[in-house]
């Protein structure tokens, strides 16, 4: 394959998975999960607790080997590339994966060391600059917010522009504002051309963010399309007229005043 | 060599937690002080260890109580970096797996060495006084550091699998109670049987007595060979257990 027919390919499936199966024990949590999602889209794993989407994302980002199956991520076999594989994505796991007693700029330092960017204190401090935490850049991160922490997380995760970045459930455990903060980023990085696969349990999440969303249920993808075409496969709407009440957000939001009300509309 | 730039890295970031709480080398370094100093100035009149200063008597066995009480601290820093999901992003970056825990083993043993310095400090102002070279010297930190490194494979086990914070720490109790049924603070001689046989065939007498011999300047005998082979052979048994262990953390 040419290096320009590769790109495209990469382009193409920047993430593939055939007949994905996992299983703890006697739990089978996979069951033959297949989707594919295109190079700069975000897609969305929709699910309820335990469907299985964290054991699809921990094999995509090779931290687990599936029993059957397989996975391509950026191109590269999640099993026997795995090394190449790390070098494309990033993950933001569950729970914000970060250094507390570390501050937030030698947080973002060490995963730029690691990744072995050049100019690592460079890196930090236009990220620091970026998620609006130049302010608190040389406080420790146990001292930060949950939105501080979650912005942090986030930003650790693109210290070296990866291509594919997964978020597990990002937005787990934030106040409203600290959600808006999450899903501005997660667009603004979808326009500079990052393949993003994220996934939760809000199915406003996935309305407002994804260009494609799946289903993950009982360990296979029961459907996936876009929100128009998942809008499709229910009976025609009704037209029903009805007072346009106002969300609890828009309430709290405009009653605690951010500047980033227009995120929800 | 990418590992190893990377074990470098990530031993930078552990040695910063231990810069920024102090306490715990202090914490590490107190407890043994607070031995030394009920030993040799409350008991010590009572213990016959014969001839000479109990300081020299005692100091080795310190050191051993000492490693296994820090050695709890690696346990509880791996277990905060697994429940944090720490060890999962780095598993998802391109880092040799290796690196994150010897990272932490290499902490370990730094750390160790300056709380054992600073009771050697305490030790000297107590009196204690030895006669041994420089390779007499170079070989008590061989062997404290075979002993650390040991203790630390073996402290990295809970570390990955506890359930809880207490959990992981809890385990190095045991390994300090050990050089009390041992000649660490008294001779075998005087205990009851079956308690003699215990003490005289488990690792902590020969380490003491190895470390005791070369810090008195006296020939080691055959305790260097039995401690060596103790220390090797826990330290290899451990280390393949907590590779097991680290196996299933994804």
């Amino acid at each position: 394959m040419t290096v320009a027919s590769e790109a495209k390919a990469i382009e193409a499936n920047a993430i593939e998975a055939v007949g994905l199966q996992k299983a703890y024990g006697e739990v089978e949590v996979l069951k033959g999960v297949d989707f594919r999602v295109s190079g700069g889209e975000i897609f969305a794993l929709l699910g309820s607790n335990g469907a299985g989407k964290t054991t699809t994302i921990n094999i995509l980002s090779t931290l687990l080997k599936p029993d059957a199956g397989a996975a391509r991520v950026a191109g590269f076999d999640t099993s026997r590339e795995a090394d190449r594989v790390r070098r494309a994505i990033s993950l933001t796991g569950q729970f914000a994966a970060v250094d507390e007693v570390l501050t937030g700029r030698e947080n973002l330092v060490l995963v730029a060391r690691l990744r072995r960017v050049p100019d690592p204190a460079a890196v930090a401090g236009r990220l620091l600059e970026q998620f609006g935490l130049a302010g608190a850049a040389d406080k420790r991160a146990g001292t930060y917010s949950g939105g501080m922490t979650r912005r942090l997380d986030i930003a650790m995760s693109l210290v070296g522009s990866p291509e594919v970045i997964f978020l597990d459930e990002p937005t787990t455990g934030l106040d409203p504002e600290g959600r808006l903060e999450v899903w501005d980023t997660v667009k603004d990085l979808a326009k500079q051309g990052t393949t993003i696969l994220l996934t939760t349990q809000h199915l406003d999440e996935a309305e407002k963010l994804a260009d494609r969303i799946a289903i993950l249920h009982e360990g296979r993808i029961v459907v996936d399309g876009t929100l128009a075409e998942l809008k499709k496969l229910l009976p025609p709407a009704k037209i029903e007229y009805i007072d346009k009440q106002p969300t609890l957000e828009e309430i709290y939001l405009s009653l605690v005043g951010t500047k980033k009300v227009e995120a929800t509309s | 060599m990418s590992t190893i730039a990377e074990t470098t890295v990530l031993f930078g970031r552990t040695m910063k937690h231990i810069q920024r709480s102090p306490d715990t080398i202090i914490t590490v370094a107190i407890m043994p002080i607070a031995f030394m100093l009920l030993f040799v100035y409350v008991f010590g009149g009572a213990i016959n260890a014969g001839p000479g200063n109990y300081v020299n008597y005692l100091l080795p066995g310190i050191l051993l109580i000492a490693v296994a009480s820090g050695i709890s601290y690696t346990a509880f820093r791996i277990f905060n970096d697994t429940q944090k999901g720490i060890i999962t992003r780095l598993h998802s970056m391109p880092v040799a797996r290796s690196s994150v825990l010897w990272g932490h083993v290499l902490t370990s043993l730094v750390s160790n060495f300056i709380s054992l310095a600073i009771i050697v400090g305490v030790a000297l102002i107590m009196g204690f006084r030895s006669g041994a070279g420089l390779l007499s010297w170079l070989a008590v930190a061989g062997i404290l550091a075979l002993f650390t490194l040991a203790l630390t494979w073996i402290a990295v086990i809970p570390g990955l699998t506890a359930k809880s914070v207490d959990a992981a720490s809890a385990f190095s109790y045991t390994l300090i109670f050990l050089p009390f049924v041992s000649s660490a603070f008294v001779p075998t001689a005087s205990m009851p049987t079956p308690v003699r046989v215990f003490a005289e065939h488990q690792p902590v007498t020969s380490i003491v007595e190895t470390v005791r011999a070369l810090l008195a300047s006296r020939p080691v005998g055959n305790d260097i060979w039995i401690a060596l082979a103790w220390l090797v052979g826990a330290g290899l048994v451990a280390y393949v257990l907590a590779m097991r262990a680290y196996r299933r953390v994804p």
